[in-house]
């Protein structure tokens, strides 16, 4: 075992690891805030829009994330050159889009993704709120909207946090995938060791132990926040 | 524009389109996916297993197989794995005096998505045979049935109402991370697809393709997860 490398690298690797964990919390806070209304619209929502989200939640369960990143940034990402070459007027005004680091792609993908899992799971958190609540705050003359924001909201939430824990430790395991496309993020850092040392494992079973505590970090962090929210039984 | 008639070529099969090749990774990845997933249920059966009945070490060593690999990423374990595997079985394979072999790409995926797989399976199979009344296999050990005989008759169908659901899961999890594979090199149809869409510059058309292959396998598995959850359900009271 070499471990000479850790000091010369550690910069990079602490830039890794910031840029993972952005990548986490904007696409968990972004994606849990999408899955709000795909949630509420599939238990509630007019028939376009429920056939909408329910196809976009069975299309990001379905596919590997492996497979919307690249889709995303390989096949979405390579449409903007081809339109800026056909409209130049597109070019001269959305350069930043043709140019667009593949960091945004990553965040894009990993929100829609976590907006899928947690869209379905938010379904399923509405449509469990007792029917006699709504129809209670119906009889007390709320709107639409305020029996949303008031009761259906709030309530629903409360039921989907255990699960919240599970889903963002998923999607941590999840960001190493966004190496695929040049990202240095924490596995791209390694992978770029891996190559510069000629070292097989050291800088691998180096990611698995910052993996190993950021999960650890994790689970006490929702644990601790769980047992904030009184309870009664 | 951009799916012009002549781009719809590109995914025929023979030697003008990717049709044959993207077929071929599909069918690899369901190989993999399959054989994984049989060898990931043996592991999770030994480990659940080990887990109930085993000796305080056997459960430590458990412990710390699923919790260990459980809060590491798939990615970063298949990369673990599939170099460490390989490099191990060579310097064995060279101690004793053979040439250095290049180890069948198909039973390297299997055997490390399989051994990552392993661990949730314990996991899962765990929680369902303690689900499993104690009485009912102490009725069967009353009557003296051998503990095979108690593990076929009793606990196994008791258990499989509990196990479905996430054994279903785990399945999904398998077919998507099979995908992953793709990174050590070896063609599956994530890999497949990235090739022809890399020659023929049509990314857009071709990872639609995957996404709709790997979407068909997965609503596949949904129906026959379920079809197989009120198989074992039968003759117990409907869920709420």
């Amino acid at each position: 075992m070499r471990w000479d490398w850790l000091p010369f690298y550690f910069p990079m690797l602490v830039h890794g690891l910031y840029l993972t964990l952005v990548l986490l919390v904007v696409s968990v806070v972004l994606g849990f805030i999408l899955a709000v209304p795909i949630g509420l619209v599939q238990a509630t929502g007019p028939a376009p829009l429920r056939y909408l989200a329910r196809g976009f939640c069975t299309f990001v369960r379905g596919t590997p994330l492996l497979i919307q990143l690249w889709l995303l940034y390989y096949g979405i990402g390579s449409l903007f050159p081809t339109i800026g070459l056909a409209f130049p007027g597109f070019k001269e005004n959305f350069m930043w889009l043709i140019r667009l680091d593949a960091y945004y792609y990553a965040i894009v993908a990993f929100t829609l993704s976590y907006a899928g899992y947690e869209g379905e799971v938010m379904r399923g958190a509405f449509l469990g709120v007792p029917r006699g609540e709504l129809e209670a705050a119906r009889a007390f003359g709320m709107s639409p909207w305020k029996v949303v924001s008031r009761v259906w909201f709030p309530r629903a939430v409360r039921q989907v946090l255990p699960t919240l824990t599970g889903e963002t430790i998923d999607q941590l395991k999840s960001t190493p995938i966004a190496f695929t496309i040049p990202v240095m993020e924490l596995m791209g850092v390694t992978s770029r060791i891996r190559q510069d040392t000629f070292l097989t494992y050291e800088p691998l079973l180096f990611l698995a132990l910052v993996y190993l505590i950021l999960t650890f970090i994790l689970t006490r962090a929702f644990g601790y926040v769980e047992a904030q929210i009184p309870t009664r039984r | 524009m951009f799916f012009a008639a002549a781009n719809i070529g590109l995914l025929a099969f023979g030697n003008t389109g990717y049709g044959d090749e993207l077929f071929w990774g599909a069918v690899r990845t369901v190989q993999i996916a399959v054989f994984a997933y049989a060898f990931g249920i043996i592991l999770g059966l030994c480990g659940a297993m080990g887990k109930l009945s085993g000796g305080k070490t056997l459960r430590v060593v458990l412990d710390l197989y699923t919790t260990l690999f459980r809060a590491v990423p798939e990615l970063v374990l298949i990369l673990l794995l599939y170099y460490a595997g390989t490099d191990s079985l060579n310097k064995l394979v060279t101690s004793l005096g053979f040439e250095r072999i290049e180890l069948n790409g198909l039973v390297a995926a299997v055997f490390v998505l399989g051994f990552v797989q392993g661990a949730y399976q314990t996991e899962v199979l765990r929680a369902a045979i303690q689900a499993v009344p104690v009485g009912q296999t102490e009725a069967g050990k009353a009557y003296g049935m051998s503990p095979f005989l108690r593990f076929r008759r009793i606990t196994l169908p008791a258990m499989l109402p509990y196990a479905i659901p996430g054994l279903g899961n785990l399945w999904l999890g398998i077919v998507k991370n099979s995908s992953l594979i793709a990174v050590v090199g070896f063609t599956e149809l994530a890999l497949a697809t990235r090739q022809a869409a890399g020659v023929s510059k049509q990314y857009l058309l071709f990872f639609l393709v995957a996404a709709a292959v790997y979407l068909t396998i997965t609503m596949l598995s949904n129906q026959l997860f379920g079809w197989l959850e009120r198989r074992v359900r039968r003759g117990q009271p409907k869920l709420a």
